[in-house]
């Protein structure tokens, strides 16, 4: 489903080479959930940027869905990304002056989907994160909290293959943590396959597979529990 | 997705207001200032009748010879002709059409008792005036040959005589009293106002057409001297059979020549003409004439004063300015959104997406500029008919062409401005962007 090879990211100033992802290679099955941890400034949300299609990279190569994404042009990496890949984010990036609506409704914008076949998705998404009835509030009228689950409600709207989540908890106290990872885990259960970027040891533990990475290598990879 | 275009540009616009609203503001004060003056330029340098006017010949005869002008083969001669030589024109008949014709004026009444004797311009012509001219009718026409062979007392009315004397009613067949002698009106004029004025530029170069026509025969016949420019180069003497036969020069004479080859044969007639004038002794001096078109005829009156010519040219260097201004305020816009632009880069808006949305964000500014900018420039051309010179007063009009290049200057201004912001704004580099919200 994801498969990179011995991909390299080099990030180049006049003076500095940083080499971000070096030789990296992983692959992720349908149906994964994986935790991809590792210390900071290791190569976590590079790789995820790239897996995202977020970033290019220089060397290796990477296929998602099958489809080799190197060559891709900006329209054809963006359409990919609309229709394939769900972001969450840890500072949720809701924007602030748009209904919690229309912030779930900007991706299917994006995909020039009907009106009809948006306001169901959005209605969906919003009721599946238990957020149905605040269709119409803004960001700064919920909790941080509810705003992740609505930044969820975004990312599922699409009906993505791939949620990437770069520490989707991290701003937020251990109980709202622990709901959205039960919705993560609900969500993964349903058959999107998941990659989430964390520092917490416990909630990688809750994945199904712990990649972790070291000097933009995957250094060691831990399996917890068998994809369904 | 327009509608979600312009709901996302008005999202936007109300964002940063300090910031809209400078824009807003550098776009309307550059466009209403550049407006003010380029509507006085483009009122002063436009061609009233563009259609044709390369077929329509204003005549100049030297008449005077090179004591007259400045010196040199250069040397222009006098702007109006005589009315031997003007009759001379007239008689040959070599144009397609040819009017000769002097500004009058006359104590105008009509039979309404209640109407109060005014003192109303006029010019006499000949019948191929309207024709010439494309002159428009709102009722009844002009005369024709035979009026002007029978000096018949016939007159058109323009459009705000006909208003005053008639209430605008149709007044064909009514009777006016000019200098109390009968006419009988066989046409009135729809609104004419020719600007400049291009078939007489003598004086008064965006001066309103006079108020109504007659046959140019009659106001000769009846000795009617004119109301306009007269220059003599020697005492005419006394009266007025004198004063037709003297070189004094006073009216103007057009001719409508469909071809180079026909403006040619016509030159060298002018220049015969002036040949055997010399032959007889009647001028000591070798030919020296012209024939202009209308707008070689605009160029060499200097229609458009050179300080007008240097406030458009200042106004568009104004606009640079607040185009530079303005794309600089958007550029800190954008860039102040970069992270709401990686977003939706993530969440898959192209960037040919982002740059349409940018595009659509810029009308709207345009838009409100174009708003203030309109009201500004009606300002600045009212201030201009209180303060401005008479030919200026004359122009300084917000007509809704002016309105429309308002809204365009604007559009295209604001666009321009904001192209590079725009292509800025959409390379914003998602990854760079989500981490640091």
């Amino acid at each position: 489903m994801l498969k990179m090879q011995a991909l390299s990211k080099i990030y180049r100033t006049h003076q500095i080479e940083t080499h971000a992802l070096r030789e990296f290679s992983l692959e992720v099955k349908e149906g994964e959930f994986i935790a991809v941890t590792g210390p900071s400034g290791s190569g976590k949300t590079t790789f995820l940027n790239v897996a995202g299609l977020l970033e290019e990279f220089e060397k290796g190569s990477y296929f998602l869905d099958g489809q080799d994404v190197r060559n891709l042009n900006d329209n054809q990496r963006s359409r990919l990304r609309n229709e394939k890949i769900g972001f969450i984010f840890q500072s949720f990036n809701l924007i602030p002056d748009l209904s919690l609506f229309d912030n779930v409704d900007l991706p299917l914008r994006y995909r020039r989907m009907g009106s009809a076949e948006r306001q169901k998705r959005i209605t969906e998404a919003l009721s599946r994160v238990g957020l149905g009835s605040r269709t119409q509030h803004y960001p700064s009228e919920l909790s941080g909290g509810q705003q992740q689950r609505a930044a969820i409600a975004r990312a599922l709207a699409g009906s993505p293959r791939f949620l990437l989540a770069d520490e989707p908890t991290g701003n937020l106290d251990s109980q709202m943590a622990r709901g959205v990872m039960e919705l993560l885990e609900e969500i993964n259960a349903a058959g999107t396959t998941i990659i989430m970027v964390t520092h917490d040891p416990d909630l990688a533990r809750r994945a199904q597979r712990n990649v972790h990475v070291l000097d933009g290598q995957v250094s060691e990879q831990l399996k917890f529990v068998e994809a369904a | 997705m327009f509608a979600y275009q312009l709901k996302m540009a008005w999202l936007n616009f109300k964002r940063a207001p300090a910031l809209t609203a400078l824009m807003v503001l550098a776009i309307g004060l550059g466009v209403g200032a550049s407006m003010t003056s380029l509507q006085v330029f483009r009122a002063m340098s436009g061609n009233p009748i563009s259609w044709k006017s390369d077929r329509l010949f204003y005549v100049q005869i030297d008449e005077w010879g090179p004591g007259a002008g400045g010196g040199g083969q250069e040397r222009e001669p006098q702007e109006q002709v005589s009315y031997s030589n003007a009759q001379m024109v007239m008689n040959a008949k070599l144009g397609k059409r040819q009017v000769a014709m002097y500004q009058v004026a006359f104590a105008v009444k009509t039979d309404d008792d209640a109407f109060k004797p005014i003192t109303a311009s006029g010019r006499a012509t000949y019948a191929d005036f309207f024709a010439m001219f494309d002159v428009p009718f709102a009722y009844g026409a002009g005369w024709n040959a035979a009026a002007d062979e029978g000096r018949k007392q016939v007159v058109v009315l323009s459009d705000k005589a006909n208003e005053k004397m008639f209430a605008g009613a149709d007044s064909v067949g009514k009777t006016v009293y000019l200098d109390q002698k009968a006419f009988r009106v066989i046409g009135v004029l729809k609104p004419w106002r020719p600007r400049p004025r291009f078939y007489d530029m003598t004086n008064a170069n965006f001066g309103d057409a006079e108020q109504l026509y007659l046959p140019y025969t009659w106001a000769i016949d009846n000795q009617i001297g004119t109301n306009g420019n007269n220059n003599c180069n020697a005492d005419p003497g006394e009266g007025y059979p004198a004063y037709l036969v003297s070189t004094c020069i006073w009216q103007q004479v057009w001719v409508e020549l469909d071809s180079p080859a026909e403006q040619a044969r016509y030159l060298d007639f002018l220049n015969n003409h002036s040949l055997e004038q010399k032959k007889s002794g009647k001028i000591d001096f070798e030919p020296n004439n012209r024939l202009y078109n209308v707008e070689q005829r605009m160029e060499k009156v200097g229609v458009v004063p050179r300080d007008v010519k240097v406030s458009a040219i200042l106004s568009l260097g104004f606009l640079l300015v607040c185009l530079i201004n303005t794309a600089g305020l958007m550029l800190a816009k954008a860039l102040s959104r970069s992270s709401e632009i990686g977003l939706k880069r993530a969440l898959g808006a192209s960037r040919t997406m982002l740059f349409r949305q940018g595009l659509m964000d810029a009308t709207l500014v345009a838009s409100v500029g174009a708003l203030i900018g309109g009201v500004l420039t009606w300002a600045g051309l009212l201030a201009m008919r209180r303060l401005g010179d008479a030919d200026v007063q004359a122009v300084a009009q917000l007509d809704p062409v002016a309105l429309l290049l308002v809204l365009l200057l604007a559009l295209l201004a604001t666009l321009l401005a904001a192209l590079y912001p725009t292509w800025r704004a959409s390379l914003i580099a998602p990854a760079a962007q989500l981490k640091s919200n």
